[in-house]
């Protein structure tokens, strides 16, 4: 195990303290079975979500680049951070800082004014946590480690879209079989796998979920939804894991909204990988935190052994 | 120049003839073929560099209308009017009248970023589509979208306290847009929450209500961010030259 990803710097976000909370508490209890430590940003700030970077996008780099610096004081060189839309605005102020001369200038003027250090690209590197447990744990070891195998278990990875979009703030991307791919992502895949659960062949992998507009425009984001569920069902998936607290939250939501106002129901189930990767390490479904997602799984793992 | 496709084929452009023979051949009725002629004289030569004076908007210019933008669209597969090679065409030659057609939608791109990706000549469309929305709204074209209003209401809550609480921003983003909180889908989830794990569900609500999230330490930034914010503001009006303090 390489020794930097033992114990990394730990980003959860704010929707990892609200609706999220599931996947903040699966990715902690995951760490610790697997002898991974982490260590939360002290104070840190909203990323600004995909929200802030349409009043201005200086703002969203700055406020991203403040978490980075806090990182860097505290010694590490690495962040983790499991929500898709933190991790992609981390990487996005690591891209801009580098490449862009009026966002370093806004930001060393708002890091001076904050009366904080003005973080310097390359001093911290975001990893998602899939990174973290692929590269620090990886497929070989989490095959041994598996006690309750996810066997029979058909499962649509759902990587969606902050995770590999934009390609030109992901370098460490497209690197051949090893790296990660932003056309067909496979990390989930590999881990899950490894795991145990059958992966579906899934189409709609980086598919959008409408998540930014979920409340602002619901028929839009419903549809989408539902077009990434039912063709979840088609490829015979019975869940589909995610990774990213805005699109488990709105496939959970728009299945509802679907079935209350379209008519059109669905059955397949949501989970976040680090939910179904606990369960398969021995954790039990509420040290996983399934009672807190809004859709209800738990007679479906029951009946499959877990939880 | 690139065909003016489809819009030009829209019902009140048709011609329709009662009675039209044409070297001896009766073509009657209604003929897709038969368009109204037109002239356009009003271009407004000012529009791509405001859209590009916004951010987001900066590279519009390198556009070579391949169509992969639309083409990798999520929006546009599920309403084909939502075609953003269309408008940054549009913005380009200055059709002003023409891009306003489509001002309730341009809104609703959704940030995918498939058509930032698949785009061979890094215009950035996702940030060009940001730019004309908001374009389109400072102008007094639309009023704020219902994105605007959320983006609005977030960015509000981040500055002021360095983090963000969920029910606070849905409850505002619902009052500010004049929705019911009260939709069946969204009751129908809560009631299974609430009836699952109701005393957890209650506490967490309460201790969120009493203590607001919020970052240690944030004064400062604070008062940094709401500075530039307003410089930031001043500079876009400027830019679409419409004076300082306006009505926002």
């Amino acid at each position: 195990m390489p020794d930097d990803l033992k114990k990394v710097a730990y980003y959860p976000g704010c929707a990892l303290e609200g609706t999220g909370h599931a996947y903040n508490r699966s990715t902690k209890a995951v760490g610790k079975e697997l002898g991974l430590e982490l260590v939360e940003l002290k104070d840190w700030n909203c990323c600004g979500a995909m929200e802030v970077k349409n009043i201005d996008p200086k703002i969203q780099t700055y406020l991203s680049a403040r978490n980075l610096s806090i990182a860097e004081d505290m010694g590490f060189d690495k962040v983790m951070a499991p929500c898709n839309g933190c991790y992609h605005n981390l990487k996005k102020a690591e891209y801009d800082l580098k490449n862009d001369a009026g966002s370093k200038e806004v930001n060393a003027r708002l890091s001076g004014k904050a009366g904080h250090k003005t973080y310097e690209p390359g001093a911290v590197e975001t990893i998602h946590a899939l990174d973290w447990i692929k590269q620090a744990v990886g497929e070989e070891e989490l095959e041994k480690r598996v006690k309750n195998s996810l066997k029979g278990i058909k499962v649509a990875n759902y990587y969606g879209c902050m995770y590999t979009r934009p390609r030109h703030i992901f370098p460490e991307k497209d690197k051949g079989p090893a790296s990660e791919s932003t056309s067909k992502p496979h990390f989930m895949d590999d881990i899950l796998g490894a795991a145990g659960a059958e992966n579906v062949d899934f189409p709609l992998k980086t598919a959008c979920c409408g998540g930014a507009h979920s409340l602002s425009d619901s028929d839009t984001s419903t549809k989408l939804v539902l077009n990434i569920l039912e063709a979840a069902e088609a490829c015979g998936a019975d869940v589909v894991a995610t990774e990213c607290p805005t699109c488990h939250t709105g496939l959970e939501m728009h299945q509802m909204r679907a079935e209350k106002v379209l008519g059109r129901k669905t059955n397949v189930k949501i989970l976040y990988f680090t939910q179904l990767l606990g369960m398969a390490l021995g954790l039990s479904a509420k040290t996983v935190g399934v009672q807190e997602n809004m859709s209800d799984s738990r007679a479906f793992l029951k009946e499959k052994g877990l939880g | 120049m690139p065909i003016h496709e489809k819009s030009l084929i829209r019902p009140e452009n048709l011609v329709t003839h009662d009675d039209l023979v044409i070297d001896g051949v009766d073509v009657s009725g209604h003929w897709s073929t038969f368009i109204k002629g037109r002239s356009v004289t009003d271009y407004n030569e000012a529009m791509q560099d405001e859209i590009a004076a916004l951010p987001g908007g900066e590279n519009i210019h390198r556009c070579w209308q391949c169509g992969s933008c639309t083409n990798a669209c999520t929006v546009n597969a599920v309403n084909n009017d939502f075609n953003p090679r269309y408008w940054i065409y549009l913005i380009r030659l200055g059709m002003e009248e023409e891009l306003l057609r489509d001002k309730d939608i341009i809104w609703q791109c959704v940030s995918c970023n498939k058509c930032t990706y698949a785009c061979p000549r890094d215009v950035m469309p996702e940030g060009v589509m940001k730019a004309t929305a908001h374009w389109l709204e400072l102008k007094g074209h639309t009023p704020k979208s219902p994105s605007t209003i959320f983006d609005e209401e977030f960015t509000r809550q981040i500055i002021k306290t360095g983090k963000i609480e969920e029910t606070r921003v849905i409850t505002r983003f619902f009052r500010g847009t004049g929705q019911p909180l009260r939709q069946n889908w969204l009751e129908a989830l809560i009631v299974n929450l609430v009836k699952r794990f109701p005393v957890f569900y209650l506490m967490r609500l309460g201790l969120s209500v009493v203590f607001r999230p919020k970052t240690r330490g944030w004064n400062k930034a604070r008062h940094a961010i709401n500075e530039y914010v307003h410089e930031v503001e001043e500079a876009n009006r400027k830019a679409l030259g419409l004076g300082g303090e306006g009505a926002k």
